[in-house]
Order: C-alpha cells, then structure tokens, then sequence
C-alpha cells in the first residue's frame, strides 16, 4: 500500500508538469500584462519594472527560470502586491479557505450521506421527497444567488448574524458562509448516497444478511453503508480539492480573506505568478485527494488491492 | 383507412410504435417535465417577445426615478406631481398659482409680475413626468396663463435600478442573452465534442491514444482557470463567450461520443459502407454520428443549463457582456451589491434565473427518461 501510494505520488510529477506548462503559455498568449494599466506607466518606469520582474526576457527563459524556481519551492514575487511574494499570499490566505472549507465539506458530506442514507431507506415516504426537494434546490441554485440571498435574509432583514467579514472566525461569522458552501455538496452527495444506497439495499449480500437474521441497524451501517459509499468517494476527491482551495463566490459575498479570490484577481490583473501559484496548489489539491480516494477504495473495498 | 371505414366492428391493427413515438409519449405523460416545458417556453416568450411588447427600452434612463421599489401603482406619484410642478415652475421663472389634475392631464395656472413668455412652457415639459404643455389662455394681461399639458404615467413593476432603468425590460434582454449563450455554446461544443469524439473512436489506434490523452490533459486542468483564461482572451464580447464557453464544455460530450462510436464501428452497417468504398469521413457523416444522437440528445439538455450557470457565473465575477448589454448573472451580480437598499435588484432576476435552471433540469431529467431504452 505505500509503495503504490508512492508510485502514485511519482505519477504526479509528470500531470503536474503539463498543467504548470499549460497554464504557463495560455496566460502568457493572452493580451496584456500586470503592468498595462488604464493610465499608462512612463515608459521609462514600464521598462523598468519589466526588467526587475524579467519580462523583457524571451517567454522561454521566462519560463525555465519559473520552472527552475518552483522546482526548488519560489512561487515568485506578486506583481500586483508588491509587498509579498506568492508563498505568502497563499500562505496567509489558505488557512481562512480551508476552515471554511473543511466546515462545509463536513457538513456536506456528513449531512448528505446521512440524510441520503435516510431517504434511500424510506423510499418515497414525506422525508424522502423533502430530502430530494431540497437536493434538487441545492444542486439548480448556485452559489451566487444563495450565498446574496442568505445574507439578505438572515443578515441584512433579520438582523441575527453578520454580513460578512471574518473578525476572529467565530461561530457566527462562520455560519453564513459555510452554510453557502455546504448546500450544493450536501445536495450532490445527498442524491448520490441514495442513489447507491437504494441500489446496495437490493444486493445479494444485503440479503443474505437479512436471512441470517442480523438486526437492521448493522446491516445498514456495517454493511449496506459501506458498500453504498464507494460513490460517494469517487466524487469526493475532486470535491475536497475544490471546496479547501476556497470559493470565489463564497467568499467575495461575505468578503472574507481566503485563497479563491486571489485566483480571479489574478487572472485578470495579469498577476502572472499570483495565478500560477493557485493553478499549482489547487492541481496539488488534485492529485493529492485523488490519492487520498484511492487508499479509501481500499480500505472500504476489500477486493481492491493494491500491490 | 377506407376498408375501416366499411368495416368499423373490426379493431382497427395494433400499431407498432417506433422509439421516438414512444419516447414522446412517455414525455407527454411526464407531468413534471411538461409543466416545466411549459414554464421554459413561457420565460422565452416573456424574454424575447417582451422587448417588443413592453414600453420601455432597457437601457432607457428615467432620471427622476433611480432605484424606485417594485409597485403596481403609476409613477410619478399624484401626491407629489404638485410638487414637481412647482419645482418646474420655479425654474421658468414664475409661480404656480393653482394646479389640477385630470384623467392624464393637468391644469394649471401660473403667473408672474411680469408678462409670461410663451416659451416658459418648455419649463414646463419634463422628461419623466409632463409633457405637451400648451397655454390655453392668458389672463390678467398676460402676467398669468393657463396651461394644459398631459401628465406621463410610467408603469415600474419591477422597479428600477440605481442608474433609473427599469427592471423589467432589463431582465427581459438579460434572458435573451442567458438563454442564447446557453443554446449557442451548447451547439459550438456539440459540433467540437461530436465530431472529436467520433473521429477519435472511428480511427482509433494510436490517433484514439492521442487525442484522448489531450482531453484527459485539459480535465486536468482547474476549470475556471481555463474560462476566464479563454475570456481574458477573447475579450469580453458576446459572440466570444459563448465560443469560449463552447470551447471548454466538450470534453465530456467528446467521451460520450467516442464510447459510443467505439461500438458502433464494429457493426455490419460499417463495415458495409467500408465495403462500398466510402472514405472513413463519410462513414462517420453517414453513419456514425446519426447513430450516437439518443445519448448526445439527453446529455445536450443536462448541458443547456450548465452552460447557463457558467456564463452567469462569469458575469457575476464581472467577465461577461458588457454595459448596458447584462445578462441574469451581471444583474444578480449588480443586486448582490446593494442588497440593504434595493433588495429588489437581487430578488426578481434570480427568481427568473433558478425557476428557468429548475424547469431545464426537469425537462432534462424527463428527456432522459423519455429515451431511456432501459426503461419501458
């Protein structure tokens, strides 16, 4: 098992390298540049601040000596803040998207199951159609319109929770926005648990256990669940991934500090190495809760093996 | 038909029905998905036939009425007409002596110390609220007149936003831009994703290898980094975001495609027209992509309002068509911003924007069942 988990990691590198290659060029293709601002800069200073940040040189010394550095762990300098480099950026602002982030996949995840699992074994009863109308909710409203309309109600009319800002991450502040991430996983893992759970409840395996008699809670939970999970894991990698690298919505409605929004800003400020850095922490994302599934389908799975 | 006539005790032969006939009847019957049909082509009619129906032009600029609540009742309102027409008087350079309103006229009697200047009626006309005034007679030698002109009611259901443009007209324009993004991108990524697909299953071998090799690249790639990418770009520019759109949202279609067609070019029909010499390209014209149509058909509705949320999505973020062009996200992006005051501006466009989202995703879902083989 740690063997293929390292093999795996090794496999990585190569995925990881044409993402940052990619991602490279097609900015650099686009028209524009950090420094092309409304109010043109003297030439003199725009000539300048090319050089210091080594855009007058050819796109590919540009691009080995981006290559060279990130291989030994520089995201670069910030050509929109001046004042940091990219690793501080990233750094300062991840911890806020991954609270959020780890509230609500908890939630989603958690909640969506649960109440998956719940409606799969009441099959068209009230609670499954209320489970289904409010998975159906989650899944056609974005975010841009619930997280606005959550603050609307519940801050802006009510009056019980705060707008926005994250002041010291307090349970209130925190409320609203992991709520707004939560609803659309909750929804997806919700349909998708019951979906599957519907499908292990009918298995063989399910029924032998029926006839041996074991009492209905263990059979749900030891072995239907286990079984109706597999699914749900799939789907779960790629989710965490994004859901932990923050959510530009989420968090420019109740303007809070986290990583997402560094991506937007960045793309369209020409901030190049500022959209470098989250292309390559979110492919780490990736690649790493991809890994993470992986090992899981072993342990769920006993007939996966990895040698 | 004639020789039922003659014989009308016989049952008339069970008719054999053929997959699409069956599928629209399982459609039909389909209560959700027909009501939202219903739904959809009722938002359609209201987005593009609205525009010419409705009075007001959505980018048409009504000064005295910026950011008024949503109301049935007519704006301006009677109680402060008078108002507005002294404050027009003032500025002729008379004094309103006594002001009445009619039906949709008025009247009203001004008067001055010295003799009134015909041209003061100009004063008179506003943009919004009065219009047509005209001296019906003078009095007092001419230092006081009667003047009668028509009072502009203007109807806001909606309200109107901060720049006074009415809601309405805008959310109408702002459908037709959601909707024919969402349609057009759909087609462009249609066309890409049909015939990478096929063209990849039907050669196959090492070509097959390549290509799909490139779409697992471009999966790998973060998704929104590759749109506003493409946006970026482009520029913001209404043909360009739904090729760009377009550009991105094949790669899934592209899969489902080449599946298909990867079983389909060992059947004998092919090889049949292999046989007769046609070249491989008219063999995936002809035969090949006709026969993926089920699957693409109902991946085409699951599509539809995907592509719908992804433009909004990128006119939240402030990358979509530009002002005073809007589509639903850059009018929800707009009501997001002022919602302590103007909570109107957040609430009917995206009343229109998630009923339309939930029809087309019922209507899919019924789609789906519809032509589901599987399922009889």
């Amino acid at each position: 098992m740690f063997r293929f988990a390292f093999r795996r990691f090794l496999s990585a590198v190569p995925t990881l390298f044409i993402v940052v290659t990619l991602s490279f060029f097609m900015m650099r293709i686009a028209p524009g540049g950090p420094f092309h601002l409304e109010r043109p800069l003297p030439p003199q200073v725009f000539e300048n601040l090319n050089r210091a940040f080594f855009l007058d040189q050819p796109l590919i010394v540009q691009y080995g000596h981006y290559l060279w550095n990130l291989m030994h762990g520089d995201f670069g300098p910030s050509f929109i803040y001046r004042d940091f480099t990219v690793a501080e950026l990233i750094g300062n602002s991840l911890p806020y998207s991954m609270t959020l982030g780890f509230w609500a996949l908890l939630i989603g995840v958690g909640g969506g199951v649960f109440v998956g699992s719940l409606a799969a074994l009441k099959q068209n009863s009230l609670i499954d159609y209320m489970v289904m109308s409010v998975a159906n909710i989650g899944i056609t409203v974005p975010n841009f319109v619930f997280a606005p309309l959550m603050s609307l109600v519940f801050a802006v009319v009510l009056g019980w929770l705060p707008a926005g800002g994250w002041d010291d991450g307090g349970f209130r502040n925190l409320v609203l926005p992991v709520i707004s991430l939560a609803l659309p996983q909750f929804a997806v893992f919700a349909r998708i648990t019951r979906g599957s759970m519907i499908e292990t409840l009918r298995a063989d395996h399910i029924r032998t256990a029926r006839a041996y008699g074991l009492p209905s809670r263990t059979i749900v939970i030891v072995h239907a669940l286990r079984a109706a999970l597999m699914p749900v894991i799939s789907y779960l990698g790629p989710t965490a991934a994004g859901v932990l690298t923050g959510s530009v919505v989420v968090e420019t409605v109740f303007s809070l500090p986290g990583v997402g929004r560094y991506f937007v800003l960045g793309a369209l400020n020409r901030d190049y190495t500022l959209v470098m850095g989250t292309v390559v922490l979110i492919s780490i994302f990736i690649i790493v809760f991809n890994l993470i599934v992986d090992l899981l389908y072993a342990v769920l799975d006993p007939r996966v093996r990895y040698e | 038909m004639s020789e039922q006539k003659s014989s009308p005790v016989t049952q008339a032969p069970v008719q054999g029905l053929s997959l699409w006939m069956m599928a629209r009847r399982r459609f039909l019957r389909n209560k959700a998905a027909m009501f939202s049909l219903f739904v959809l082509i009722a938002v359609a009619v209201f987005s593009f036939g609205g525009t010419w129906v409705y009075p007001h032009a959505y980018d048409q600029i009504f000064d005295s009425y910026v950011a008024i609540p949503p109301s049935l009742e007519p704006y301006p309102k009677e109680d402060t007409l008078h108002q507005v027409m002294q404050d027009a008087a003032e500025h002729g350079h008379v004094s309103l002596a006594d002001f009445s309103v009619t039906g949709s006229t008025y009247t009203a009697k001004v008067t001055s110390d010295k003799a009134i200047d015909p041209r003061v009626t100009r004063y008179l006309d506003r943009p919004d609220e009065f219009d047509g005034a005209a001296i019906k007679e003078t009095l007092d030698g001419g230092n006081s007149a009667i003047v009668t002109g028509t009072v502009n009611r203007q109807y806001f259901p909606f309200g109107t936003d901060r720049n006074g443009r009415d809601l309405m007209p805008r959310i109408m324009v702002g459908g037709q831009v959601s909707i024919t993004v969402g349609i057009l991108a759909t087609l462009v990524s249609l066309v890409i994703g049909v015939v990478y697909g096929a063209v990849s299953g039907y050669i196959g071998g090492r070509t097959d290898n390549v290509m799909m090799r490139f779409v697992e690249i471009l999966y790998s790639l973060p998704f929104m980094f590759f749109v506003i990418m493409l946006v970026v770009f482009f520029g913001r520019h209404f043909v360009l975001i739904f090729v760009a759109i377009g550009a991105i949202q094949w790669l899934d279609m592209a899969r489902i495609v080449r599946g298909q067609t990867l079983s389909l070019k060992r059947r004998e029909f092919v090889e049949a027209a292999h046989a007769m010499g046609l070249s491989n390209w008219q063999i995936i014209k002809r035969h090949v992509i006709p026969n993926t149509i089920g699957p693409v058909v109902v991946f085409v509705t699951v599509l539809v309002p995907q592509v719908i949320l992804l433009e909004s999505f990128l006119s939240f973020l402030g990358l979509g068509v530009q002002e005073p062009m809007t589509s639903w996200g850059t009018l929800i992006a707009e009501g997001t911003t002022g919602m302590q005051f103007v909570p109107w501006l957040l609430i009917y466009p995206s009343i229109f924007f998630v009923v339309t989202l939930f029809a087309l995703n019922f209507v899919g879902d019924g789609l789906r069942d519809a032509l589901d083989p599987k399922d009889r």
